[in-house]
């Protein structure tokens, strides 16, 4: 980018500031100057109103018809991007509203998370398929929802979801080339943050996760929109005296097990923040794999800040309550440091 | 057939009615009282007051993220609607839906929504509904042009083709859906040959000739009370933006210019003229004017008085009550 300091890291990589949605343009922009295969598609990809600044000139430098503007047509647009990752492209299907995507699910769900298994393994389907989570503003219950969750519960999915801009940039690069369909969600709410991207066509693993902050009383797994406010928790409980360990998950689907539980070994708490709903959802599962692998280091119940079993209201006095803050995640914290599993067990009525 | 002086002269307060409706709307918004995103249907006005003047009171009308104007022409209440925009719990849908979820029961509008073409196969479904339980409603579906591009539009018109079902289906063809033009979006130029191809009879009407499309209207419903389902492609224009009251947000030159052609073309301008021309004078549209302003000013007042919603209901009516 013009204009930007930009600093040496190691011997060879050149890291500037980027914003979340810059580094999703810049992601785009080496892959189709790379890649002739790699093509997008979706609605709204020439206009600011539905992708924010992250497709920005992206039509006018590679042209029209690699970046395709569509009709209304989620399902048939997706299953066109499904059929032409089989016949050998690359394609990336933009979904502007994660809630619209729901009109795909056919060729998401049915047909490309399981084409490679039913085939035996011998083609698989390089989609990414794009899905932007865009929600507060009054816009009320169809246009709010984040369904990390729906996707992650397909056999044969992938799902990502980068909190910064380094990994926004660096997980679309991955999914490109994952050889499975990848779900990828980027938060409209992220557009605007900065941090430090490194130059050229880097990749982020699918499945691995990142620790952010270090600490030794309590585990916070955040995705997406919940990592900043993780970090913003964690330095508030610092200075109350709570070391606080944060880790981005980015990847949803796989997720870094190996991460989370040696974390959770070493400072005993959990705590998962995920802005979707709690039943069933991403938060639910680690907390279930948690049970099942570490029970042993676990000191007190683990806790989950996600959104109530409700659909997004619309007023924005009820929007406030609705969407968890750093302080729901500060509060949890303090909650797994003032119970025990111990003091749990000791209330158990006699005849239990 | 020449419609009376009065009766034109009602479409005609009922499309001034909807404007000023709107420039109150769009002044909330510009002011920051409204948040929740507000598509506005100014210059389009004549095909919501045109048909609905063509049906009961019981007859079904769906809309989408587009739809004060279906709301307001079938007779949904106008605090309502102001306190639903506003957020308050008064409002058509308890505050709960905004802008893009209007309700309105008692006069046939089970839930407009803003996903587009999603209310298409409902109204397809009510409309089956009214056969089975031996009634003679219709069921009018409004939509735009994009939403002729989901897949679940053809399918609806499909099934109400095959199952003879009271549909009147109204294509608002404003010739853009959000940034793209019609050309942008589509290789064939007539909507209403999507409808003919599946067997439903239709035809393109100059939506902004209320006549016009009031005319049209009451053929529709009859066939479709009667008959069976009725396409109608009403070309029309809307004068802001995709969303919101600015006049237009990122869709170029072509829209800018065309603009004025069409506000030129203006709905309620032409059935002024037709009124004029018909004898009326100029202090009863100045009366139809004053009317329609106090009344939007007395809603605003009343949907501004009541109550915020409180955060601590955000969870109730997740589940409806048990029905026998
Ligand atoms: C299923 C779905 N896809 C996309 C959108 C985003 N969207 C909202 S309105 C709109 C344009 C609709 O155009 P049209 O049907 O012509 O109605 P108009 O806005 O012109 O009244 C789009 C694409 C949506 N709300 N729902
Ligand atoms: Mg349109």
């Amino acid at each position: 980018m013009p204009g930007r300091t930009s600093s040496r890291r190691g011997w060879n990589e050149i890291v500037r500031t980027l914003t979340y949605a810059e580094a999703i343009r810049e992601a785009h922009a080496l892959l189709l100057a790379s890649d002739p295969r790699v093509f997008v598609v979706g609605q709204g990809v020439w206009s600011p109103w539905y992708v924010g600044s992250s497709m920005q000139g992206l039509d006018v430098e590679f042209g029209r018809d690699r970046i395709m503007d569509s009709p209304v047509s989620e399902n048939a647009v997706t299953g066109l991007a499904v059929g032409a990752a089989l016949a050998g492209l690359r394609p990336i299907v933009v979904h502007p509203r994660m809630d619209f995507m729901l009109l795909a699910v056919d060729p998401i769900v049915n047909q490309a998370a399981n084409w490679s298994y039913m085939f035996n393994g011998a083609l698989g389907v390089p989609v990414v398929v794009r899905a932007i989570v865009n929600r507060g503003g009054e816009q009320a219950a169809q246009h709010s929802q984040s369904l990390q969750a729906v996707f992650a519960h397909v056999p044969g999915l992938k799902v990502v979801m980068p909190a910064t801009p380094r990994d926004a940039k660096g997980l679309l690069i991955d999914a490109v080339y994952d050889g499975n369909p990848v779900v990828y969600i980027d938060d409209r709410w992220l557009y605007g943050e900065s941090g430090e991207v490194p130059e050229g066509l880097y990749r982020v693993p699918i499945g691995t996760g990142r620790r952010l902050r270090t600490g030794t009383d309590v585990t916070v797994v955040a995705t997406s929109i919940m990592v900043p406010r993780a970090l913003d928790a964690a330095e508030r409980l610092n200075r109350a005296g709570i070391s606080v360990e944060v880790i981005d998950l980015r990847s949803v689907k796989p997720w870094d097990r190996d991460l989370v539980f040696s974390s959770v070994r070493k400072t005993g708490r959990l705590v998962v923040a995920d802005a979707a709903w709690e039943g069933f959802g991403t938060a639910a599962e680690i907390l279930a794999a948690a049970a099942t692998e570490v029970l042993d280091a676990l000191q007190a119940p683990p806790r989950r800040v996600c959104l109530p079993d409700t659909p997004a209201p619309m007023s924005r006095h009820q929007e406030r309550a609705y969407y968890p803050t750093a302080e729901s995640i500060a509060a949890a914290v303090q909650a797994t440091t003032t119970t025990t599993r111990g003091a749990r067990s000791g209330a158990l009525p006699a005849d239990a | 057939m020449i419609p009376s002086v009065p009766f034109v002269e009602g479409l005609y307060a009922s499309m001034l009615r909807i404007r000023r409706v709107e420039e109150c709307i769009a002044d909330l918004v510009e002011r920051g009282e409204v948040l929740c995103p507000c598509h506005l249907c100014i210059g389009q006005e004549a095909i919501p007051a045109g048909i609905c003047a063509a049906l009961r009171r019981d007859d079904y009308v769906w809309g989408g993220h587009r739809s004060h104007g279906h709301y307001l022409a079938k007779g949904g209440d106008l605090t309502g609607l102001l306190a639903e925009i506003l957020g308050k719990p008064s409002g058509c849908s308890g505050g709960r839906g905004g802008s893009m979820h209007l309700f309105a029961p008692e006069v046939g509008i089970l839930g407009t929504v803003p996903l587009v073409a999603a209310t298409i196969p409902l109204a397809v479904g009510a409309a089956l509904a009214t056969r089975r339980l031996k009634t003679d409603r219709v069921s009018v579906s409004f939509f735009g042009d994009g939403a002729t591009e989901e897949g679940h539009y053809h399918e609806s018109v499909n099934l109400a083709a095959l199952w003879k079902l009271p549909v009147v289906f109204v294509c608002e063809n404003n010739l853009y859906a959000s940034h793209l033009s019609l050309s942008e979006r589509r290789a064939a130029e007539a909507i209403v040959d999507t409808a003919r191809a599946l067997g439903v009879p239709g035809d393109q009407v100059d939506g902004n000739d209320v006549l016009a499309v009031h005319t049209a209207a009451v053929q529709a419903v009859a066939h479709a009370r009667a008959v069976g389902p009725v396409f109608l492609e009403c070309r029309t224009f809307r004068w802001r933006g995709h969303v919101g009251p600015a006049e237009d947000l990122d869709v170029g030159v072509r829209r800018r210019a065309d603009l004025a052609g069409w506000m030129a073309n203006d709905p309620i301008a032409r059935a002024g003229a037709w009124l004029q021309a018909a004898g009326m004078d100029a202090g009863r549209l100045a009366a139809i004017e004053r009317d329609a302003r106090e009344e939007v000013r007395a809603a605003l007042a009343r949907a501004k008085a009541a109550p915020d919603a409180r955060p601590e209901d955000a969870g109730a009516h997740v589940f409806a009550a048990r029905v026998e």
